[in-house]
């Protein structure tokens, strides 16, 4: 099969003469968890509906495991599971019989059906209500019936819509534990969400959409180092010690250093240099009392990218 | 520009679950009773009648069907009425639910096209009415059978039949304007009120103000063209294509159902019935344009269903 899982060239969507997205191209590699970051109406559930032939492409061209999602809807869609955002089931008929519908649209045997239904609600953990009726099921409980779904599609690749959104802490902490799982079992995964932080912790990669645009794409820590400036910040908590300051910004990889507070120093760098700054307070003379490292989050990314982004348009006008 | 797979991959699982929602919804219990209690009615209405105006009449068993007694109305004035409320009851809401529970881009994104979808709810909807139909059918025969006491022609019944097909097909077209308005509205109680809406005014509305607008654009010198226009007026009401044609095929003496110049009435024996396939002629302008309008309403729905953006 070819390298790529997901390719997107140049992809558009005009509505009228508005472009809700507006040439925008990325790649997915097999095995990867891909985000799609951004605030509401940044694009990113078109940019999903037209991977999925939903949504008519304006312009550009996107391939799903090879195949034209214009021209070979079925052939990508028997392919892909897609949960889409705030996920519907029928709720007069039950968790499994749900399922049933679906596995008879993929056009699998009753049997093929039941051992796939049993399985893949045993492994979302809803084996216990599969015959319960879907409207005494909570968001979270839907969520997780949607990925079921997706496992007994023995999708190649998942689509994730807003997996999150919506659901409390516990729920959303499940729920991103059973994405890894899918991605321990060889499924790449494209998720889109606007809760970055909590999205953080599973993407291997991020797109962050602004206006139907990508504004940024890369691994966090990539993006930390092209917007933060260092992608790392080292904080340090010593007692005195002559020039300490002076001897952490000595250190190879230090950026910048600055005194937040007496006794407190930031560091920002580009790499881990936790071991070096420890070594430096010591032969300084300093008594070292807390060393931390703050990895960039995508939140800071995110408002930093935008406020110096605004800044320019400003500057520009 | 030619799209892989069949349009119809799906259709039959769809129509499959949705003939199974439909039959075991509480919709399903109230047209169960709405059909006994036509039945009774319609039966009784008629057989106190025909006892009292027992005639020589080679077409009885017709008169089941048409015959009135106040204040029940007959049994087809029941079915024009019962038919269109039950296609639209099943129908209103068949694409916007599947909408506002979010279940629809989980569904199209399953292998399947969107034709199918449609298709397959069109199907179930007329497959319904057609069993509920012709348990109605069955039922007032069978009622008439017990009660009339005597056996119906092979002519009769072929004509009792023919009314059923018909009966089925004008309950499509009220089907097909359902679905049409429920692809359009995202609200279903606004689909289901615009479509009752439309439904009344076609029905009740319509047929009287087709000549008063022919009046108004003809000079009464031109009599003549004034009926036709009128007529004509009216039948773009599918209701009114509906009760011309039963009138056609249960009413073996109707010879046309527009003006009737004298000219045309020469060397005819006046009250002489048609034969089958001459009343099915006379009323065949009219069964094509139910077929048509249920096609021509149906393939609205279907594209703008296409063109509809699945995202909630």
């Amino acid at each position: 099969m070819s390298e790529t899982v997901i390719e997107a060239t140049g992809l558009t969507k005009r509505y009228g003469a508005a472009a809700a997205v507006d040439g925008v191209s990325f790649s997915i590699a097999p095995g990867e968890i891909f985000g799609l970051l951004g605030p509401n109406g940044a694009g990113k559930t078109t940019t999903i509906l037209m991977l999925l032939g939903l949504t008519e492409i304006s312009d550009g061209e996107a391939r799903v495991l090879g195949h034209d999602p214009v021209r070979e809807p079925l052939a990508v869609k028997r392919r892909v599971g897609y949960l889409p955002d705030a996920v519907g089931f029928y709720d007069n008929l039950s968790a499994a019989d749900n399922l049933h519908y679906t596995g008879r649209l993929m056009g699998y045997g009753s049997v093929e059906r039941k051992t796939r239904i049993a399985d893949a609600l045993e492994r979302v953990g809803l084996s216990a209500v599969a015959e319960k009726k879907v409207k005494t099921f909570s968001h979270g409980m839907k969520q997780r019936l949607g990925l079921a779904e997706i496992l007994m599609k023995d999708a190649r690749v998942a689509i994730l819509d807003e997996p999150t959104n919506g659901l409390d802490p516990q729920a959303s902490v499940e729920l991103l534990e059973l994405i890894r799982t899918l991605k321990a079992s060889g499924v790449s995964i494209l998720l889109s969400s606007h809760l970055l932080d909590r999205v953080q912790s599973v993407c291997d990669r991020v797109a962050l959409f602004s206006a139907g645009k990508i504004a940024l794409m890369g691994t966090v820590a990539e993006l930390g180092r092209q917007v933060l400036g260092g992608g790392y910040a080292v904080e340090v908590e010593a007692d005195a010690g002559d020039g300490v300051a002076l001897r952490l910004g000595a250190i190879p990889g230090v950026r910048g250093v600055r005194e937040t507070a007496p006794g407190r120093v930031r560091l920002l760098c580009d790499r881990d240099v936790r071991p070096e700054a420890a070594a430096a307070v010591v032969s300084a003379g300093g008594r070292l009392k807390q060393l931390a490292l703050d990895e960039p989050s995508l939140e800071t990314i995110y408002t930093r990218y935008f406020q110096s982004a605004e800044e320019e348009a400003r500057n520009a006008a | 520009m030619r799209r892989e797979g069949s349009p119809w991959q799906g259709l039959g699982v769809v129509l499959l679950k949705e003939l199974t929602d439909h039959l075991t919804s509480a919709r399903m219990r109230v047209l169960e009773w709405l059909v006994v209690l036509t039945a009774l009615a319609a039966v009784y209405a008629a057989i106190t009648q025909i006892r009292d105006v027992t005639a020589q009449d080679p077409f009885l068993f017709l008169r089941l069907f048409t015959t009135a007694r106040d204040p029940l109305p007959s049994f087809v004035s029941f079915i024009g009425f019962l038919a269109p409320l039950m296609a639209i009851g099943l129908g209103f809401d068949s694409i916007n639910s599947e909408h506002n529970r979010r279940t629809l881009s989980r569904i199209l994104s399953q292998p399947i096209y969107r034709d199918a979808l449609l298709f397959g709810k069109f199907l179930a909807g007329l497959g319904v009415l057609a069993i509920s139909l012709v348990a109605l059918w069955l039922l007032v025969i069978g009622l008439g059978l017990i009660t009339l006491g005597v056996p119906p022609g092979g002519e009769e019944i072929a004509r009792a039949l023919l009314f059923l097909l018909v009966t089925i097909i004008y309950a499509g077209v009220w089907l097909a304007l359902a679905m049409l308005l429920s692809v359009i509205f995202r609200s279903a109680a606004t689909a289901a009120l615009v479509t009752l809406g439309l439904w009344l005014f076609l029905t009740v509305i319509w047929p009287a103000l087709a000549p008063a607008i022919a009046q108004a654009f003809v000079s009464p010198d031109d009599q003549v063209l004034q009926i036709t226009l009128g007529q004509d007026l009216a039948r773009l009401s599918p209701s009114t294509l509906f009760g011309e044609t039963v009138l056609a095929i249960l009413h073996p003496t109707t010879r046309t159902l527009g003006p009737v110049y004298l000219d045309q009435l020469q060397g005819a024996i006046m009250g002489a019935p048609l034969s089958l396939s001459e009343s099915i002629m006379v009323a065949w302008p009219q069964i094509v344009g139910m077929i048509a309008v249920s096609i021509l309403l149906f393939v609205a729905g279907y594209v703008v269903f296409q063109r509809q953006e699945v995202r909630a």
